[in-house]
């Protein structure tokens, strides 16, 4: 599978929570050929079923896979003189927005900046402040008149970075939380397509997830999987964070672990990794995992949950930056995983 | 557009070779003679109709825009494989994070990333980010697969695409350092004309760090007259309180009557005055004295040289994109041409 | 010679702007020296020659003082203004301005937040009397110096107050004493010099304020043999003044450094050597903060050995800068001997 080419796509699209639609296009273009049925629920989530080969008389068993669709951004508030004011959709820092690209989504989609003000004209007193949101605003270069016809209170605007291929396998771009993860949902789903599986698995590429874990609470609910894996993007190593803090870049998946993860989803998890040598590494969530495993793990009656994280530099910036090989051995870490899934896994976990 | 190639060029302060050749290639069949001086500047001489026993005044004129950017420089690779920068010219800290740079002569990509929100408490997000700890991304794993890549002392650029923005109107388009790359795309249009006098086009190196080209052009071109056009700050977004947006998008040619480095020539501003109102050509003056150009070189070289600064408004500059109009250019241009062929008389006290 | 003082400074002039000043001198000095010419920057360079074998020599005094520039018109008819040269907020408030074109306005200030606090640039503003943009008699672009009339402290008092007081001082007081006294003193020399083996070059000039411009490239022009600016300097004798061994009524001084020069020793034993000789008191004068045109002329080309004479000066960059007379007249008497014999270093 071409890796890079679908998670280049993936990140240029634009999937502000709530306006997922372009991405879930692609994710269902690229799932088409290895899923039996395909869906998009009430909330946008985009399911995909590829039935496995239970023997007959076996309860019908699945896994659920979740990587959300969805990226943080930011709305139009007011018009002003020609210019745009604007908010956060999610966990946006707001200091990484002086002199950014942006596209406005209205009638059409604007390329726009976050304008600076030039050194020239900030006193040094100035330059110790942020710049809060009240001070920014989005210019698309058109004037006053012809924009509040194009640009919309409520539009949507995302982050605008070119994908860029970094020495040493690494690529960086915007929304890698979480397209990497949906891209690795999908290779498993290829993976799968040459093995044989047991368990249906349902590949959910969900919707809301920065604003909530919203996306992936209700197709939990419709799904009623017997266990789920989550995965997303984990802060991998980098200049100003803590060791303990992050994970090891180009080592593979970090397999979490903490009261969010059902102990066996952990352990066969490193039992899998472990027994075909796929590079991996453990990381501990002590609580809040901040992750759509967090949402499914108390769906309905409960479902146990792994959650795997994808090594990922500078999160929630517009230039994230991940490792090819990372995404890879994460796609081939849950193929196998769930090639492994059959009844006496069940019975281990005391399902129904 | 030669803007286009001129903004996606990289030049920064002491590195000004890209842009140099753009140019050069732009200019080839228009100047008569060109040489590129010790600091790099390019000086071209566009000789005037003319004859030299003609007693007539200006004889010389220069007209300056500088070639170079802001932008980072290596100047170490730490144990992780990522880069430490410095600054090369005016750049505020606060626009470094989350950009994609381009690294050294090979133009490697890179990026500026920062902290996830997720592990900043709270009150720190209210704080600017400390510069010392930003570093410069190349995805080497380690410090020796770096240094198998990148040297200290490797200009960085910001990596920025040339784009129209609105193809009516004000004809908006948005690019890397139009300050002052879209001086230079002037000067290129003034050198496709004929004068009387002679014209002496510099494309000046390392503005950014002092005006240090165009000191030692002007002593050497030696004009009785200088011009020089610039991308300045324009500061006409929605405020708080009623105060000088320096200048405007759309309204014209900037003038600069005086900043931190020159009061200009009274002469010349009212010879571009008159000239733009005779026309037709809206004009506007930079409402503001800070920040310096070349004008404030040239303007004190020998026994002093009467100049003055037309500038294209360009918003956000120094930052890795910038934003002007297209129309404000050709007005711009439009002005300029018509003002040099009125100096062909003289200039009027 | 307190006509001519009163008429210098009450002139307008701010830097780049000196047209005003220029004309008054051009006409005093008319017919008193041999050349006369305005450069690039505006420079008046005026050329009383020698007898032959003595030196050329540059004497620059500035024509320029500091004052304000329009910057933006806001929709009320209030004026944003920033400074020209070293002028600060402090002692703006409720301070008057005047326009080349006579206009005067009223420097006021944004809400105070708190009293003791100064205002920056950015929170004053200029009231003309406008009433909106409409008619407002100036624009972006135009300058203002103070409005502060030429006082003359000396003189007898119109009435005698209930209390006698003993004695009159010798004090004058005005706006732009930096550097119009200086001029006075350069103008007063030129007229007074006899016969003189030195080409002396009397060049005053335009923009000291923003950086010694106009004498960066007077020197270069003049390319003198030896350099002497005339110009003002700080006291340290007024209450709680920054210590500094120079006072008012003192005697001229004799640059011995500030921050922008070195006088060379030659130099200044030249100038000692001289008032010496005439018997008048002098004062050796070391400015930490500071510079004059002597440091554009000392650095010109290949290196120019300046000095400066200076006129000490309460007040400097106020509307309201005190000088001596007295120390005025010797400045003159001292200017004239210098350029009047030939210089030996």
């Amino acid at each position: 599978m071409d890796t890079v080419g679908l998670l280049r796509d993936l990140s240029q699209a634009s999937g502000v929570s709530g306006y997922e639609d372009e991405v879930q296009a692609i994710v269902r273009q690229a799932l088409e050929p290895h899923a039996d049925t395909l869906r998009i629920d009430a909330l946008g989530n985009l399911i995909a079923l590829k039935r496995g080969k239970q023997a007959d008389g076996a309860p019908t068993r699945a896994v659920m896979l979740a990587a959300h669709a969805d990226e943080i951004g930011l709305m139009v508030k007011e018009l002003e003189e020609g210019f745009i004011r604007f908010t956060r959709v999610g966990g946006v820092d707001v200091r990484i927005l002086l002199g950014q690209e942006v596209v406005v989504h209205g009638e059409r989609p604007l390329p726009g900046i976050v304008g600076s003000r030039p050194p020239h004209i900030t006193p040094p007193e100035e330059r110790e402040k942020i710049v809060g949101l009240d001070e920014l605003f989005i210019d698309v270069g058109i004037p006053e008149e012809r924009l509040s016809k194009l640009v919309h209170v409520g539009d949507i605007v995302t982050m605008r970075r070119d994908f860029l291929e970094l020495a040493s396998g690494c690529v960086c771009g915007k929304a890698f939380d979480d397209r990497a993860g949906v891209v690795a949902v999908v290779e498993c789903m290829e993976t799968l397509s040459t093995m044989d599986h047991l368990w249906d698995v349902y590949a959910v590429a969900t919707s809301q997830e920065e604003v909530g874990l919203r996306g992936a609470m209700v197709s939990a609910y419709g799904i009623v999987p017997d266990v789920a894996i989550a995965v997303d993007v984990g802060f991998g190593a980098q200049p100003g964070v803590d060791e303990a803090e992050s994970v090891k870049m180009d080592a593979g998946p970090a397999i979490a672990r903490g009261p969010s993860i059902h102990p066996l989803m952990y352990e066969k998890l490193v039992a899998t990794a472990k027994e075909h040598e796929v590079p991996h590494q453990t990381e501990i969530i002590a609580g809040r995992s901040g992750t759509d495993a967090w949402a499914i793990q108390v769906t309905r009656e409960g479902i146990p949950c792994g959650l795997l994280s994808i090594p990922l530099r500078y999160m929630h910036t517009s230039v994230e930056t991940v490792c090819i090989k990372d995404i890879n051995r994460t796609a081939r870490l849950m193929a196998l995983f769930i090639a492994g899934l059959d009844e006496h896994f069940a019975e281990a976990m005391g399902l129904d | 557009m030669l803007l286009r190639e001129l903004s996606e060029a990289r030049g920064v302060s002491g590195n000004e070779g890209p842009v140099r050749d753009i140019i050069l290639e732009a200019v080839g069949d228009l100047v008569d003679e060109h040489r590129v001086d010790a600091m790099g500047n390019l000086i071209c001489l566009k000789k005037g109709r003319r004859q030299s026993s003609e007693q007539a005044w200006p004889r010389k004129v220069m007209i300056a825009a500088h070639l170079d950017e802001v932008g980072l420089i290596v100047t170490g690779i730490n144990g992780d494989g990522t880069l430490r920068f410095d600054k090369v010219g005016g750049i505020d800290d606060r626009i470094l994070l989350s950009k994609q740079v381009l690294v050294g002569q090979e133009a490697l990509p890179g990026v500026i990333g920062y902290r996830p929100i997720h592990l900043i408490p709270r009150k720190e997000r209210e704080r600017v980010a400390d510069p010392k700890k930003l570093a410069i991304d190349i995805g080497a794993a380690d410090k020796s697969d770096a240094e198998k890549l990148v040297q200290p002392g490797n200009y960085v650029s910001f990596r920025t695409a040339f784009q129209v923005l609105d193809e009516e109107g004000l004809r908006t388009v948005k690019g890397k350092a139009f300050d002052d790359r879209v001086g230079c795309a002037m000067l290129v249009e003034l050198l496709k004309e004929d004068y009387a006098f002679d014209l002496y086009a510099a494309f000046t190196a390392q503005e950014e760090l002092g005006l240090r080209g165009a000191r030692v052009a002007a002593y050497a071109i030696n004009p009785d007259v200088a011009f020089v056009h610039e991308g300045t700050v324009c500061d006409d977004l929605p405020k708080k309180k009623d105060l000088s947006p320096v200048t405007e998008l759309g309204k014209g040619p900037a003038i600069t009557f005086m900043d931190r480095s020159v009061i200009t020539d009274r002469r010349l501003v009212k010879l571009l005055v008159t000239t733009a109102e005779k026309l037709g050509i809206p004009y506007q003056f930079k409402r503001v004295v800070s920040g310096g150009t070349d004008a404030g070189a040239i303007h004190l070289t020998r026994e002093g040289v009467p100049s003055v600064v037309v500038s294209v408004p360009s918003r956000y500059i120094h930052a890795p994109v910038s934003l002007l109009s297209l129309s404000d250019f050709d007005y711009t241009v439009k002005l300029m041409r018509a003002a040099l062929h009125t100096l062909e008389g003289g200039l009027e006290s | 010679m307190k006509e001519l003082i009163k008429k210098l400074v009450e002139a307008h002039g701010p830097s780049g702007d000196e047209e005003q000043v220029r004309a008054l001198i051009e006409e005093v000095i008319r017919g008193k020296v041999d050349q006369v010419r305005t450069d690039a920057l505006g420079n008046l360079i005026a050329l009383r020659r020698g007898t032959g074998g003595g030196k050329r020599v540059m004497v620059a005094a500035h024509m320029d003082e500091i004052g304000v520039v329009v910057t933006h018109v806001d929709k009320k008819g209030f004026l944003r203004v920033a400074p020209v040269g070293g002028v600060r907020p402090l002692t703006m408030v409720g301070d008057r301005v005047r326009f080349a074109n006579g206009t005067i306005g009223v420097l006021g200030r944004e809400k105070w937040l708190r009293v003791s606090t100064l205002p920056t640039w950015d929170q004053l503003f200029l009231d003309v009397g406008a009433t909106s943009p409409d008619d407002v008699p100036v624009g972006v672009g135009d300058v203002a110096s103070f409005v502060r009339p030429f006082t003359d402290l000396a003189a007898e008092p119109a009435a005698e107050l209930h209390l006698r007081h003993k004695g009159t001082g010798k004090r004058l007081v005005s706006k732009a004493m930096d550097d119009r006294i200086g001029c006075a003193v350069a103008i007063h020399a030129l007229m007074q010099m006899d016969a003189s083996p030195n080409d002396v070059y009397f060049c005053f000039s335009a923009q000291e304020e923003v950086g010694t411009r106009g004498a960066v490239v007077a020197a270069f022009g003049v390319e003198p043999e030896v350099g002497l600016a005339i110009d003002v300097t700080d006291t340290g004798d007024t209450p709680e003044a920054h210590p500094m061994a120079v006072e008012l009524g003192g005697g001229p001084a004799i640059k011995v450094m500030d921050s922008e020069m070195i006088t060379p020793p030659s130099i200044k034993r030249w100038m000692i050597e001289a008032a010496e000789s005439l018997g008048i008191d002098y004062q050796l004068e070391v400015l930490e903060r500071g510079g004059t045109d002597a440091r554009a002329i000392q650095r010109s080309r290949a290196g120019v050995p300046t000095g400066c004479l200076s006129i000490p000066c309460r007040y400097v960059h106020t509307p309201s800068e005190m000088v001596d007379y007295g120390d005025v007249q010797a400045a003159v008497r001292l200017l004239t001997e210098l350029m009047s014999k030939e210089i030996d270093l």
